[in-house]
């Protein structure tokens, strides 16, 4: 037997371009559901940002932020919005890499009519992880555009918060995908939303400043990847730059990286029978 | 070894409490069909799994096209045409997209598939469900969905497992006829089965598994004829049951029971015949020894609890 054959699951990525016909397929389907989906996706985001924008706003009015040269004051309804998308992007993409991957993972065993055919593992686990960015890229796209409209903010900083928005979308698809690995059923997922996306929802300084918290909640919410996303995004709503961009995309990348390695390990465990 | 295809040698595949896999060599040549039949757990969906790379043997080598496994699987994989056993069809898709979606797996460009895609419906009997979705099309027309994308790299192998489980036999004669037009166009089989006048029509050749180990291999006429007598007498009805354990078990070679039904194997049956006449009240069945008799004996008649 040769050793190759006995390969550790903890080995490099074998990652080849066969995963854009996987990824394509994805598109392929969604195309035909775009516009349920597309509800599902922006409508709500943007309910909770009108609902909690204007009527919390009203009674909230500014909230101070420590800026580059000494506070600043900005509108809640601004405030709210560039911590939302950023919840808007984590939620897109986790959906995604959980429920409608393993749909095709597992349910409908896709993966399996793929992989007879010249697709290895890795490519398709590439491809889903992608595909759920891409999906969150399409919602915050459209929050974004809705945004711009509403005159919410006109920062032309913003073209830069679409790529790094895109970057929330695959960290959060790759920390998905570790789930998505050791799911049984859907059920499974039910842990990860509830005892991580929601109280990380919470301490990330979305809808109030995390210097609110008390100091051991804020000094883990510095560490977790949609804070550093916040921190990264929100500048660039208010026309301004981000104070630690590279701290926060470092550890936005760490999240990335860790994450799909281990989400591709496990996988590779849970198809190596 | 003359022009050998696909060549699996010493394959060897244990479980924590289970040995799936032991020991198991076949080759299969260039046009020829080779079936692979055995009982459900002796080993067969786990030997197609290692030849696709999707399974990890603790020993033994996998070649073909003179390429080995596991490191080459994806050349190998671009020259193969796979039908598991369970459908995997696309079901948000129609017929031809799942034709479309499926070449470009291959790295074929979509103008490429397009063209293939009529030809491959009409292989499939299909051409006028091309717009259907999986969910709108009976158990046969999945299966010959299922084949047409095997189908769409032009492959030179086909791995098929347990193509007509669940099908009428109308499907199946379609599926067989299908089968059968692959062979005369020059493809080589692997098949997995458990019907076995399906292994009896389509395959050149036969491997017998069981427990994970080869028990038997050769076509199926000399299978027949090295293990069993040429004739079968079943005898049924009221007391037939008495009549393995009678003077006529003399006229057999060997006397076998199932249920209510007594099997005499035996190189001739006239005498046997004329004297069962005797008893009117006897059902009896003159018929040649077949693949199932051979199955039968050499796998057993039991029911097995653990498939």
């Amino acid at each position: 037997m040769s050793p190759s054959s006995q390969r550790s699951v903890w080995r490099a990525p074998e990652l080849s371009a066969r995963w854009w016909p996987v990824f394509l397929r994805n598109l392929l389907v969604w195309r035909k559901l775009a516009i349920p989906s597309l509800v599902g996706n922006i409508a709500e985001p943007l309910m909770w940002l009108v609902a909690f924008g204007y009527g919390m706003g009203a009674l909230v009015g500014q909230v101070t932020l420590p800026g580059a040269d000494g506070d600043i004051k900005v509108p809640y309804i601004l405030f709210l919005a560039s911590g939302s998308i950023c919840m808007s992007a984590m939620n897109a993409a986790s959906f995604e890499a959980l429920y409608s991957a393993f749909s095709r993972m597992h349910v409908q065993k896709t993966w399996d009519g793929i992989m007879n055919a010249p697709v290895n593992l890795d490519d398709i686990v590439l491809a889903e992880m992608l595909w759920a960015a891409f999906k969150a890229l399409f919602t915050v796209t459209a929050i974004l555009g809705v945004m711009l409209a509403l005159g919410i903010s006109h920062s032309p900083k913003l073209l830069l918060a679409w790529p790094i928005l895109l970057g929330v979308g695959i960290t959060f698809s790759c920390l998905a995908l570790i789930f998505n690995a050791l799911a049984k059923g859907y059920d499974f997922f039910t842990y990860y939303f509830t005892l991580f996306l929601t109280p990380t929802m919470f301490v990330s300084g979305i809808f109030f400043p995390i210097g609110q918290l008390p100091d051991v909640v804020r000094a883990i919410s510095q560490w977790l990847p949609l804070t550093n996303a916040i921190d990264l995004v929100r500048p660039l709503f208010m026309d301004q730059w981000p104070q630690n961009p590279v701290r926060h995309l470092l550890v936005l990348l760490v999240y990335a990286v860790g994450g799909f390695w281990l989400a591709l390990a496990l996988t590779r465990r849970r198809f190596r029978a | 070894m003359v022009s050998s295809l696909f060549s699996v040698q010493y394959l060897s595949k244990r479980y924590a409490d289970s040995i799936a896999v032991d020991d198991l060599s076949f080759e299969i040549a260039a046009g020829e069909c080779l079936g692979v039949i055995g009982p459900n757990g002796a080993g067969k969906t786990t030997t197609i799994r290692m030849c696709l790379g999707q399974s990890v043997p603790d020993a033994g080598t996998i070649t073909a096209f003179g390429l080995s496994m596991p490191d080459d699987s994806l050349a190998i994989k671009a020259q193969l045409g796979v039908v598991s056993q369970l459908d995997t069809l696309d079901p948000d898709f129609s017929c031809a997209e799942n034709l479309l979606v499926y070449g470009r797996y291959f790295g074929m460009k979509s103008a490429q598939i397009r063209e293939r895609i009529p030809e491959l419906l009409a292989f499939a009997s299909l051409t006028s469900k091309a717009g259907a979705k999986p969910g709108e099309l009976s158990g046969g027309m999945k299966r010959r969905l299922s084949l047409a994308r095997a189908l769409v790299n032009d492959p030179r192998l086909l791995l098929l497992d347990e193509p007509t489980t669940g099908l009428d036999p109308q499907a199946r004669h379609l599926m067989w006829e299908r089968l059968q037009l692959l062979l005369q166009d020059g493809k080589s089989i692997l098949l997995t089965t458990h019907f076995m006048d399906e292994a009896e029509r389509l395959c050149t050749r036969l491997l017998v598994l069981d427990h994970g180990r080869k028990i038997a291999e050769g076509t199926p006429r000399e299978l027949i004829s090295q293990h069993l007598e040429p004739d079968v007498v079943e005898v049924y009805g009221a007391g037939a049951l008495a009549l393995a354990n009678g003077p006529l078990q003399a006229l057999a070679s060997r006397v076998e029971t199932s249920g209510e039904t007594v099997f005499f194997y035996t190189q001739d049956a006239k005498p046997l015949l004329q004297a069962l006449g005797a008893q009117a009240q006897l059902r009896t069945l003159h018929r040649p020894a077949n693949l199932e008799d051979l199955f039968l004996k050499l796998t057993g008649r039991q029911i097995r609890e653990d498939a």
